[in-house]
């Protein structure tokens, strides 16, 4: 009989071609997709011409210019160009030219291109957003994405896995962004380097699939190789319109070895922010006072879905931005603006004195529209606060869920949407 | 292969944003790029580092994103390598890619060393040691065929050769 294994050591044993794999151990899997995005395709394109000059499956590599994109200077437009062009050349499927653009961890679940079951790599450390939906998913770098565009496998060290049992159900004002932030501050955000985290427990049935995106692209936060979920009726409702390739799902065998476990009880979660210069310093907002802020982002391949657009809406409606501060928000993609705009969710953002962009990951990295100045402070939905990463090397982030982030944005201060409520 | 150089020392959580920030990414020549590195953590680095230099650092260096360009630039600017606790996975993989030696000490020395003394590092066996002989660290090698790809130089030469062989 073999091992009882994990999600991931199943998924990456299959792919493996072996019956069984264990922790530590070193393999070569075969990936069912490869992504990159406009600043770490450029320099993979370089490294694919010195391995090859064919990819494998021109059907198994995204191509989403979103960093820079639309392009903001000329150099970033000579990047685009260069995807572009391997695009074109090599007829790359699923490449995402403006218009059909958005964040890429967005748009390719939207799209049915992450799957229950797959291997999933992507020269971008969000990549682990797609385990929400039950993928072995994980972030690479350029030449590893150019190995693998030439090859379609890529090599693994298989890793310990976490268990992360959820139990009840989430409170009003608290989402998918407060979990994964209560995680972070819990273990650290090197707390799960080189490991698995693994989501199980009743509480996964209460979250829905927005909130699993949310958790698992942070999940490299923690350090984590990936943030898993298990596919369940949730996940199957969302696949059901979408998926663009049959699937096979996979479950934890019973029995099935974790380095440790923790367990959160949702219930009892609060709305939390976390304050510069790390996602571990995590506080209730509750317990930030008269912090004055002068710019908001609501969006992100963290959040900026539908679903968060919808909540940031419902905290805006009937109230104004405050005069001091710059509301910003995006969209992750194409669709999510559209239904948004059908919904009245635009107008409302409008209507409160808050800009609304194109789909881009602009301001999360510091890229364009919205860098901070010196000594600014910035609420934001979005997945890093380092030092510097969103403009001067004096500006601050605090990491929210987008009900907070537009709270804060109408009293211009870290705020609960307990304090904005009608 | 045995490394002797001076030591730029930082702490723990040494994230890509502060090695290179993304404001830079749209440079795509690497020389012009180093001129940036480590710019918002020390604005002494690009000015002052010279050829063989060794970065010692505490836990979870390269924390963050997946860019390539964090371990290139710091190649790039002489560094021959990275001694820490420990490094974001992504991180590792990405310096064995392109062929940045790096040794994961898993104790804390960056306490002990400061900026400006002298290591000598033995890649290939794992040591680490200081002038004083206060430091002295042994490390597992890399494991299988981690230890092709560095020796190779990096992960394109590696690759190259597969499809040759296939």
């Amino acid at each position: 009989m073999t091992r009882m294994m994990t999600m991931t050591e199943k998924i990456l044993a299959r792919h493996a071609g072996l019956e069984e794999v264990r922790p530590g151990q070193l393999i070569t899997c075969k990936v069912d997709l490869v992504l990159g995005n406009d600043i770490t395709t450029p320099p993979a394109i370089k490294e694919f011409e010195r391995i090859s000059d064919k990819v494998f499956d021109k059907d198994k590599i995204a191509l989403v210019p979103d960093h820079f994109s639309p392009s903001k200077d000329i150099k970033s437009a000579q990047m685009a160009k260069a995807v572009r062009e391997f695009a074109y050349k090599h007829e790359i499927t699923n490449y995402f030219e403006v218009g059909k653009m958005g964040i890429e961890h967005v748009i390719l679940p939207e799209e049915g291109l992450t799957l229950p079951g797959e291997v999933i790599i992507g020269a971008d450390s969000h990549t682990c957003t797609y385990g929400a939906l039950g993928a072995f998913a994980t972030g690479i770098g350029s030449t590893d994405m150019a190995a693998s565009m030439a090859v379609g496998e890529t090599w693994f060290k298989v890793p310990e896995t976490i268990k992360v049992e959820l139990s009840g159900k989430l409170p009003k004002w608290v989402s998918g962004k407060d979990v994964i932030l209560t995680l972070i501050g819990k273990i650290g955000v090197d707390g799960a380097r080189y490991q698995s985290l693994e989501f199980c427990g009743d509480g996964v049935k209460s979250l829905t699939m927005s909130d699993r995106l949310t958790i698992s692209n942070m999940a490299i936060e923690a350090g984590a190789k990936n943030g898993i979920f298990p596919v369940d009726e949730i996940t199957e409702e969302y696949l059901s319109d979408k998926a663009k390739r049959p699937y096979t799902p996979v479950y934890p065998d019973d029995g099935a070895e974790y380095v440790r476990t923790i367990s959160i009880n949702l219930d009892e979660l609060n709305p939390v922010v976390a304050l510069p210069h790390l996602p571990e310093n995590v506080k209730n907002v509750t317990e930030i006072v008269d912090l004055e802020i002068q710019q908001v982002v609501i969006g992100s391949c963290t959040n900026g879905r539908l679903e968060d657009l919808e909540k940031a809406a419902a905290v805006f409606k009937n109230k104004k931005v405050h005069p001091k501060v710059r509301a910003i928000v995006i969209p992750g993609s194409q669709e999510v603006y559209l239904k948004a705009m059908n919904l009245g969710y635009i107008e409302t953002f409008i209507k409160a004195g808050a800009v609304v962009s194109t789909p881009t990951c602009g301001p999360c990295l510091g890229g364009y529209m919205g860098i901070l100045a010196e000594g600014e402070r910035c609420v934001a939905t979005t997945n890093r606060n380092f030092r510097g990463r969103m403009g001067h090397v004096d500006s601050e982030v605090y990491l929210a869920n987008p009900e907070v982030a537009a709270a804060s944005a109408i009293l211009g201060r870290v705020a609960s949407p307990k304090e904005v409520e009608a | 292969m045995i490394l002797e150089g001076k030591v730029w020392r930082y702490e723990d959580n040494v994230d890509t944003d502060v090695i290179i920030p993304a404001r830079y990414l749209n440079i795509v020549d690497m020389k012009e790029l180093a001129n940036h590195a480590m710019e918002d953590i020390d604005k002494s680095f690009a000015k002052g580092v010279q050829p063989g230099d060794i970065i010692v650092a505490g836990k979870n260096f390269g924390c963050g994103s997946s860019r390539e360009h964090a371990p290139a630039v710091i190649k790039e600017s002489g560094i021959t390598c990275v001694v820490a606790e420990s490094f974001a996975r992504i991180f590792y993989r990405n310096a064995i890619n392109i062929g940045l030696p790096l040794i994961e000490t898993g104790q804390n020395i960056s306490k002990e060393i400061k900026t400006g003394d002298i290591l000598k590092v033995d890649v290939l066996e794992g040591t680490v040691e200081n002038e004083t002989g206060s430091v002295k660290i042994s490390t597992e090698p890399l494991p299988g065929f981690i230890e092709e790809i560095a020796k190779k130089g990096g992960l394109v030469q590696y690759t190259k050769e597969l499809i040759k062989n296939k």
